[in-house]
């Protein structure tokens, strides 16, 4: 039995004739909130995509809950949401959500849980296409948390939210996490990463650090998460 | 099996339930054919010349009509990202394509019932055949233009190339079905080439539910034909979604 949720190995992944990943490797560990961080356009989403099972990769490999990725009896296990949220538009919040739990054969009240969970409980007979962009991108965090998902792989879940509201997210996310949820999540923001168990900072394609927030502070002596990265990609271009 | 029908139960329900909060659109698709008959019974002006035309429209119609909506909307879930969330879930990629064939299969019915409702009390068609006969065969053609939409909209990127693909699949087979002219006096290639097309046996057989109530081992073919083809584009439909993308 292995300790961990995801584990790739030399991934590699090209679009059209350019290369995006280049030879990543990286472990997260079973029930941790691991940090996938780094700027826009760095690989973050194709980097989730491969671990979902969605993604034609050029090389490596890629395990998920001991499967190799999007293999089919990982398709109950794993929840994901996109970065752009993908829910029905014209459809409304408990309707939408109905639809993927029957997918996911869920159980009844599933649909009132996640509703709850992602407080979107007043809004949940509301036409998806009509909620604030905020309430969107919870609406599509929901379907992710229908059923019993063991690894959660969340695309900047905390985009356009408020301070209160992404307060409550997070603290939604360790409680799945004490249940023993591994949780994948990405941020363009530094200021999330603090409350991450460990992070995974990506850059053009590479993976630059892959450490705990504190060590990643000692090791490059920052006082913060922001002044540590810069540190790491001037290290890498000083060696380049 | 039964998870298949599970999982394609659940998509046709999802559908039609968008289409419930889309009242301008099932106004338009239950009552744009009916429209086009009215237009087109007055256009002849004359109830036997309408009732000739007629029932081979009673299948073009809807069968133009579903290729476009279908098309289209089969193209919105592809391009959004709810398909990418779908291919990541246990749901089959037949289940799905099966889900969108039974709910616009439903609308198809609705359709076709009151095209040919209004065409047989109103307008004056008169058929000798079982109207059932000729429901079932308008039904079986509009689901065969599902099925075709489906497909089409695996090589449409844009609704902009799916609109497209309209006159490229549509009208070839509207043009040589047998409608404006009969398909044994045309020049061999074309009588070879509708020989190809499934519309032309929805229309040979509409023909036949017209003039005579006899219902032989031909009107039996041309209705195995159609419903093959609709079948045979489902799968090929099904074939061309992808789990994963580059």
């Amino acid at each position: 039995m292995t300790n961990y949720a995801v584990v790739a190995e030399g991934l590699r992944v090209r679009r059209g004739t350019r290369e995006v990943l280049h030879d990543v490797s990286f472990a997260v560990e079973k029930g941790s909130i691991t940090g996938l961080l780094g700027p826009s356009g760095c690989g973050k989403t194709t980097l989730m995509r491969s671990v979902v099972g969605v993604q034609i990769v050029a090389g490596g490999t890629v395990t998920v809950l001991g499967e190799p990725a999007g293999s089919a009896r990982l398709r109950d296990k794993i929840g994901y949401a996109t970065q752009n949220p993908s829910v029905y538009a014209d459809l409304t919040v408990t309707e939408t959500l109905r639809y993927f739990a029957a997918i996911l054969r869920a159980p009844n009240g599933d649909v009132d849980r996640v509703v709850e969970e992602v407080g979107l409980t007043s809004h949940a007979h509301q036409i998806v296409g009509q909620l604030s962009g905020g309430q969107l991108n919870r609406a599509s965090l929901a379907v992710a948390l229908l059923g019993r998902p063991e690894l959660l792989v969340l695309d900047e879940p905390t985009v356009g939210l408020d301070p209160l509201l992404r307060e409550e997210l997070w603290d939604l996310f360790n409680r799945l996490a004490g249940r023993g949820v591994t949780l994948l999540v990405s941020s363009h923001v530094m200021d999330e990463a603090s409350r991450c168990g460990r992070l995974i900072l990506m850059r053009d394609g590479y993976i630059l650090a892959d450490d705990t927030p504190a060590a990643l502070r000692t090791k490059t002596e920052s006082p913060d998460l922001e002044q540590a990265f810069l540190r790491l990609v001037r290290e890498q271009e000083a060696l380049a | 099996m039964t998870v298949t029908l599970i999982f394609a139960m659940a998509t046709a329900r999802r559908i039609l339930t968008q289409l419930r909060h889309d009242h301008r659109t099932v106004a338009l698709m239950v009552l744009m054919p009916s429209l086009l008959m009215v237009l087109l019974r007055y256009v002849f002006n004359s109830a036997e010349a309408f009732s000739a035309a007629a029932p081979a429209l009673l299948a073009v119609f809807p069968f133009a009509i579903m290729f476009i909506v279908t098309s289209i909307t089969t193209l919105r879930e592809r391009t959004t990202a709810t398909l990418e969330r779908l291919m990541t879930m246990p749901i089959g990629k037949f289940d799905l394509l099966l889900g969108y064939a039974i709910a616009f299969g439903v609308v198809a019915v609705l359709q076709v019932v009151v095209a040919t409702g209004l065409s047989l009390t109103l307008l004056g068609l008169e058929i000798d055949g079982s109207v059932w006969l000729l429901l079932l065969i308008a039904v079986l053609d509009a689901l065969l233009g599902t099925a075709l939409g489906l497909f089409a909209s695996a090589f449409a990127r844009t609704e902009f190339q799916a609109v497209q693909f309209m006159p490229a699949i549509v009208m070839p087979q509207v043009l040589l079905c047998g409608l404006f002219a009969p398909r044994d006096s045309m020049t061999p290639v074309l009588e070879w080439l509708s020989n190809l097309m499934p519309l032309s046996y929805a229309v040979d057989a509409l023909a036949q539910v017209t003039h005579s109530s006899e219902i032989d081992a031909t009107l039996v073919r041309n209705l195995v034909i159609v419903a093959g083809c609709a079948l045979l584009a489902l799968v090929l439909g099904s074939a061309t979604l992808r789990r994963r993308t580059p």
